[in-house]
């Protein structure tokens, strides 16, 4: 009987060889190490508007508050009606979106500015990223200046935008986006 | 003196690395990388020479991502044809651009967050871009970004 009982104790001590394991498990590695591509995606990020019904108008929006940008299939940019350069659109929407109404003919408050780009149908793709980052830096430009003034974040102060935007919780508001709404509206080209 | 050494030399041997442990560690790492891959399914048939912009925005949760290629046939020889728009293994051609808004909405119940990543080449012409916006207005897949690269 005791004989019986050690041989299932002598059973119980044979085991998996795992000195090749280590191996293996290198071997998935390489594997995918080789295989992974951590290139992040980076780009402009942009909310089309929803489809609008066909009874429904577009929201009124007065002239004054429109920043008009038109791209012409030469590459050529018309600025309120003004033959310009890439180089002057992000001052020239820094002064429209921060008028706060003082020239009448740019837009009365942040909240109603709107930049609108538009195109012709033969314009090139890279003319359009051009004049729509331009933008996008305006707008970043004027939400650092919000972030450091302190003047939409309750008097707290901040080394730029991001520093504001990555101390924010969940549930909180992002006021100063809210206070300069980027609104860049993408007009259709005409047909033909 | 021999003494010395030969204390020495005993006493150092018995401080080994502990490797035991080392299977483990490797496991860890394994796992990162089966967690953070995302194999390449698609082979794109067109050129993107992305464009370069400075108002960059990351894009960390790349599952939500789904791209939409525009850009030039690549032909062989090192050739271009003409513009075209591929998503995921699909070639379309104009006629078809109705059928991006069945398969955009299709990806869109399965993630409602997606975001649709344009990458389209710096030739392209508007006309063909603002077409592809349509559709996917239709599909009300509105998140959109245009893929671009640092400016040097």
């Amino acid at each position: 009987m005791a004989g019986l009982l050690d041989k299932k104790r002598d059973r119980e001590e044979i085991q998996v060889p795992l000195a090749g394991m280590a191996d293996i498990a290198f071997l998935l590695l390489i594997f995918f190490l080789v295989v992974t591509t951590i290139d992040m995606d980076t780009g402009i990020g942009m909310t089309l508007p929803p489809k609008l019904d066909e009874d429904q108008e577009p929201p009124p929006v007065r002239e004054r508050n429109v920043l008009n940008l038109l791209l012409n299939a030469q590459g050529q940019l018309l600025m309120n009606d003004e033959l310009a350069n890439v180089n002057q659109v992000r001052e020239q929407v820094v002064r429209h979106v921060t008028n706060f109404g003082e020239d009448p003919n740019l837009s009365e408050r942040p909240g109603v500015a709107v930049v609108s780009i538009k195109t012709d149908r033969n314009t090139r793709y890279e003319r359009y990223i051009d004049v729509l980052d331009e933008v996008w830096m305006a707008y970043f430009a004027i939400w650092d200046d919000a972030a450091r003034s302190g003047e939409y974040t309750g008097g707290r102060t901040f080394r730029d935008y991001d520093h504001y935007r990555n101390q924010l919780g969940e549930d909180e508001d992002n006021e100063i986006r809210e206070a300069f709404p980027a609104q860049i509206s993408v007009a259709e080209p005409d047909r033909g | 003196m021999n003494q010395k050494f030969q204390k020495k030399r005993t006493s150092g041997e018995d401080k080994g690395i502990p490797v035991a442990s080392m299977p483990d560690i490797i496991f860890m790492l394994l796992i990162f990388f089966m967690v953070t891959t995302v194999l390449r399914e698609t082979e794109v048939q067109v050129r993107t020479q992305l464009p370069q912009a400075e108002a960059l925005t990351k894009i960390e949760q790349r599952r939500f991502v789904s791209n939409v290629w525009i850009g030039p046939l690549r032909l062989p020889g090192n050739q271009l044809g003409e513009t075209r728009v591929q998503i995921d293994d699909a070639l379309m051609e104009e006629e078809e651009f109705p059928t991006i808004r069945n398969i955009m909405y299709r990806k869109l119940q399965e993630e409602p967050r997606l975001i649709v990543s344009l990458r389209v080449d710096v030739t392209a012409e508007m006309g063909i871009l603002v077409d592809v916006q349509e559709e996917l207005r239709e599909a009300n897949t509105l998140r959109i970004n245009y893929s671009s690269r640092q400016q040097q």
